[in-house]
């Protein structure tokens, strides 16, 4: 069934264009029915790893390098399986409204089915190759829904800027698995879990950890890489809704937890991952608050929030790892919930610019009230998921030592401006003043409804009733992630203590904020205008770098003549025969004088003689008739040389060469004679020299060594006995080697055809050398 | 080239060339020769011919375009192969049988038809560059 | 023996390839007509050579008696003979088709695939 499951998108995703041609956007009705029984089909596997339990399976994919199709459900994978599909089904909904009437809204489904799938297939991959290719789709996927406004220059920019640093990315973790496979030699997720310490004592292990890395902040947009997130906003909503808060970016974050019961508890882990969680954490708000576009004051929080989940997996204490596994699954509902609220009121109102907005409360109240609700558990503040969240992060983080305090301080500043933009968000556009917009507001549809509101409503009940989702979501899968056993028992009741001084401190500090929000906007502004430069900056730099410099390679290698490219060659083939000869001293012997017959040394005199005269041929019929002359000199050689089949052969080719180049040669008036100036005489002498010198050098070396009969042994021992032949040539030819012959006389028919249709080809012009009178159809068409 | 003795030569010539071909396309499997001289030599045969009479009566006189000779060489060599899945051996495994017609006992077998494939393909290929090298000759 | 054929055949490769260094098309052409001959007689040589013995098992045997010429290098050759005249013949028709569409022999001036002044790509995406 999961097999089956893992597939279940992408087939739908064939069928969904031809589907939307009919439906329409009702189409959004049939096609999230997909995604839904994929959710109901992982929650029949809750009570399967409700004890840490794991559920695995697969088929063999490619046996002989021991590389399985093989699956892994465990808490985490299917925490993040359920968020996917259960998400994924309210998108494909809103999709049904948002793009309603969009000529490629069949195309977008398409696209994000596949992404679902993709990104489904990553979280519960077990065999790394299949991770691999997994994560590679949802870049590639990504990439397509990204660009989906093709027709922008700014959307395709931003697609492929995604495409670039994710697909990296996606490289450096590939490299980063076949390390871990070459330190413990196991392949596949569940098995790694189980060699303890064996990568963690590596010698190498640095070395896959930074390989990992590579791709995990990639992926998850940490600073320095983060610059793609935000400009990925040029998605349509849905996207934005769905990729960058729900699932995307969370393969980063998944992969880190995936590896933390293997690869964390070490310096490297717990150094590296804060410093860089905490860092884009605090870039990101910061960020985000300069901005005034709805969507992309949401991106930057996906960023920072992020930020906070690499942070507290790098702190790896059983609390913080609790935290970061609630705020994951707030962060995903939660964040979704206030895109599609974003992409609302862009649809209804024409305008997503925060400063253009306000009062839109009464005109679109089921909306506003999901932001809010969002906003709230986003702000951390009680009933919601949120509050679990940060009450847990606060616990897991907050200890005596300086590491932690700081850490703590840098969650409270970063929590406390991801409050205030929550609110922004969710506040600004409805509250105050009736604010004149490019359309006349009013409420969604229920497509667009259905998405925010059924996501509110997740929050709030997963936190009323937290004793039921901590025993089916959260303890499962923080054990999965801490790789023991662990519990996690947070509920809404608020204890006295050290992390609710710490909430209440971040509320406070959060509403300070707010109130400056507008300072605050100028002043990063400001500074990000002086600083002047950015990773964004320099993605361009180095597109246009890499563009300028293929261009001057190509424009010094690909010269456009013909002559420079056979000079190169040909220079390079004597230099990669004579250099390692000379290093390696491998040179030929000096060869004895050749004891050859009268007769023989005739014939070498004639074939060099019928040589010089096609160099030195003064007209055509010279040239020919030389030519002739050195064939037939190779083809008496071959009869000399016990070869009959061969000479023959060779006789009958160079009779028809002649032939046929004589039928041509005298139609096209072309001299054969060199033209070539005194010097260039002499340096193309010398190359063709060096180049036929070390041949015959390779050649005569060749002749030294001994030589394998092994096969030929073979074919005079069977080929009269085994079939039936004679004339052992003819055998190989038509019984050992015939599939060898069946691909040459393939070649031979095929070259007959280009030929007749090179010839048959009309000419283009009428400037050609020959005054060609108009065609004798009769003629032409007997031909044809 | 038109001259009355090569035009009076050429028939029996081509004829005899065409003949010689099949002689040394059929005893290519124990003697010298085989499909690919075979082929060869008839198509000088046919070159020759068109020559001393020019293009169109050689191609009356084939009755089928060279390239459709050719290409039923190609699925004669391919027939050869596949006959071998009737006998449950890998593509192209030579079959042998021994019938006996008017009491002679003649070796027939897949390599054989194989290379009258050849034999085709060889001849029909390079025919029709020679013919249509020729055509242009004239026009 | 081998020697004198070693020789050899660096020269058949020396010339076609001098033939090849032209800027004239015709002779290029009759360059990789010479190099068709020095390519197989490269593999016809590395195959060792016999002197006038064909790879013929007599009628009254059942393998070779006496010590025959190589078979296999043979057998390669057959092929690459008729397939080098094959792709002669192409190039024969090539050349002659591009003469009569371009208007000229040498090479510096077909440019039409990688034209002399061929603006540079665009910098955007």
């Amino acid at each position: 069934m999961t097999f089956y499951a893992l597939f279940l998108p992408f087939v739908v995703a064939l069928f969904a264009p031809a589907l939307t041609r009919i439906l329409k956007h009702n189409a959004a009705w049939v096609l999230a029915l997909a995604p839904a029984a994929l959710f109901v089909h992982f929650l029949g596997f809750l009570g399967a790893v409700a004890d840490g339990g794991r559920v695995t399976g697969g088929v063999q994919w490619i046996p002989s390098f021991n590389v399985n199709f093989s699956w892994m459900i465990d808490g985490l994978s299917l925490t993040f399986a359920l968020l996917i599909s259960g998400i994924g089904t309210l998108i494909v909904l809103y999709s049904g409204g948002y793009l309603k009437g969009h000529k490629h809204q069949g195309r977008f489904f398409s696209f994000i089915l596949m992404f679902m799938g993709s990104m489904q297939g990553l979280v519960l991959s077990d065999s790394f190759l299949m991770l691999f290719v997994f994560w590679e789709l949802t870049s590639i996927t990504s990439f397509l829904l990204i660009g989906f406004n093709h027709a922008e220059e700014r959307s395709r920019r931003s697609a492929i800027q995604a495409l670039v640093v994710t697909g990296l990315g996606g490289l450096s973790l590939l490299a980063g698995l076949l390390v871990i496979w070459n330190i413990t030699g196991v392949s596949e997720m569940s098995l790694l879990l189980s060699t303890g310490n064996l990568l963690r004592d590596s010698p190498f292990f640095i070395a896959a950890f930074v390989l990992v890395l590579g791709g995990a902040f990639t992926k998850s947009a940490q600073f320095p890489f983060h610059f793609w997130l935000p400009n990925a906003m040029e998605a349509p909503t849905p996207v934005s809704a769905y990729l960058h808060s729900a699932t995307m970016v969370k393969a980063g974050v998944y992969l880190l937890m995936r590896l933390n019961p293997v690869m964390g508890d070490t310096v490297a882990w717990e150094t590296v991952l804060p410093i860089f969680g905490g860092v884009t954490l605090i870039a990101g708000t910061l960020l985000g608050a300069r901005q005034t576009d709805l969507k992309l004051m949401l991106a930057y929080t996906t960023m920072a929030s992020l930020g906070l989940l690499v942070m507290l997996t790098g702190f790896g204490t059983e609390g913080a790892i609790a935290g970061a596994v609630l705020y994951l699954i707030a962060h995903s509902m939660f964040k979704g919930g206030l895109f599609m609220v974003a992409g609302n009121v862009d649809h209804e109102a024409g305008t997503r610019d925060i400063t253009r907005l306000g009062g839109l409360a009464g005109a679109m109240p089921v909306t506003f009230v999901a932001a809010l609700f969002a906003a709230i558990s986003m702000g951390g503040l009680p009933p919601f998921v949120g509050f679990l969240a940060k009450e847990e992060i606060y616990y897991g983080l907050a200890k005596g030592d300086t590491w932690s305090v700081v850490f703590t301080i840098v969650a409270i500043v970063g929590n406390a401006l991801m409050f205030v933009l929550g609110f922004a968000v969710a506040l600004k556009p409805f509250l105050g003043p009736k604010v004149e917009t490019p359309k006349h507001a009013h409420e969604g549809p229920v497509l667009l409804l259905a998405g925010p509101v059924v996501l509110a409503l997740g929050s709030l009940f997963f936190a009323l009733f937290s004793g039921w989702s901590h025993e089916h979501f959260s303890t499962p899968m923080a054990s999965a992630v801490m790789g023991h056993a662990a519990e996690i028992t947070i509920s809404i009741i608020p204890h006295l203590g050290l992390a609710l001084y710490l909430s209440l401190g971040t509320i406070a500090l959060g509403v300070l904020l707010y109130l400056s929000l507008a300072k605050i906007r100028s002043g990063m502004a400001a500074l990000l205008a002086g600083i002047g430069w950015g990773p964004d900056r320099g993605f361009d730099q180095a597109i246009v770098g890499i563009v300028k410099l293929s261009v001057a390679v190509t424009r010094l290698v690909q010269r456009g003549r013909l002559e420079f490219y056979i000079t190169a060659t040909l220079i390079f083939l004597a230099l990669a025969i004579l250099v390692p000869m000379g290093i390696a001293g491998e040179w030929p012997a000096v060869p004895a004088f050749p004891d050859l017959y009268f007769y023989e040394w005739l014939l070498v005199l004639i074939a060099v003689l019928g040589l010089f005269a096609v160099i030195w041929a003064r007209n055509r019929l010279t040239a020919i008739v030389s030519l002739g002359i050195q064939g037939f000199a190779v083809a008496v050689y071959f009869m000399l040389l016990g070869a009959p089949d061969l000479s023959f052969t060779q006789f009958m080719v160079e009779t028809l060469s002649v032939v046929i180049l004589a039928l041509a040669m005298t139609r096209l008036r072309l001299s054969p004679q060199d033209h070539r100036s005194a010097v260039q005489t002499v340096t193309d002498g010398i190359i063709a020299l060096a180049a036929g010198g070390a041949l015959t050098l390779l050649l005569l070396r060749v002749l030294e060594t001994d030589f394998d009969a092994s096969l030929t042994e073979f074919f005079n021992e069977y080929s009269l006995q085994i079939a039936h032949g004679r004339n052992i040539v003819n055998v190989i030819l038509v019984d050992f080697r015939g599939i060898d012959t069946f691909g040459e006389i393939a070649v031979v028919m095929t070259s007959g055809l280009a030929i007749l249709a090179l010839i048959r080809v009309l000419p283009r012009r009428s400037r050609s050398a020959l005054s060609e009178p108009p065609k004798n159809p009769q003629n032409a068409g007997e031909a044809v | 080239m038109r001259t009355l003795i090569f035009r009076t030569v050429a028939p029996f010539l081509s004829s005899l060339m065409i003949l010689f071909s099949v002689f040394v396309l059929l005893r290519g499997h124990n003697e010298p020769g085989g499909g690919f001289i075979g082929g060869l030599i008839a198509a000088s045969a046919l070159a020759i011919y068109g020559i001393a009479f020019g293009v169109s009566p050689v191609r009356r006189a084939i009755r089928f375009h060279p390239m459709a000779l050719a290409g039923f060489g190609l699925l004669l060599a391919a027939i050869a192969g596949i006959l071998s899945i009737f006998s449950h051996v890998p593509f192209l495994t030579g079959l042998w049988i021994y019938p006996k017609i008017f009491g002679v006992e003649v070796a027939l077998s897949t390599p054989m038809m194989f290379d009258i494939g050849v034999y085709f393909v060889v001849f029909g290929s390079i025919t029709s560059t020679a013919l249509a090298l020729e055509e242009r000759e004239r026009d | 023996m081998e020697t004198a054929m070693a020789f050899l055949t660096g020269l058949f490769f020396a010339t076609s390839l001098y033939l090849m260094l032209s800027k004239h098309i015709i002779r290029v052409l009759l360059g990789v007509a010479v190099l068709g001959n020095a390519v197989n007689l490269t593999i016809f040589t590395t195959g060792r050579l016999t002197r006038e013995i064909p790879p013929i098992i007599p009628d009254d045997a059942v393998v070779p008696i006496d010590a025959i010429a190589n078979p296999l290098p043979q057998a390669l050759v057959l092929t690459a003979i008729v397939i080098s005249f094959s792709f002669f013949a192409f190039l024969l028709v090539l050349v002659f088709r591009s003469y009569q569409e371009l208007g000229t022999d040498d090479t510096d001036e077909m440019r039409e695939a990688e034209p002399v002044d061929e603006p540079a790509p665009p910098l955007g995406y």
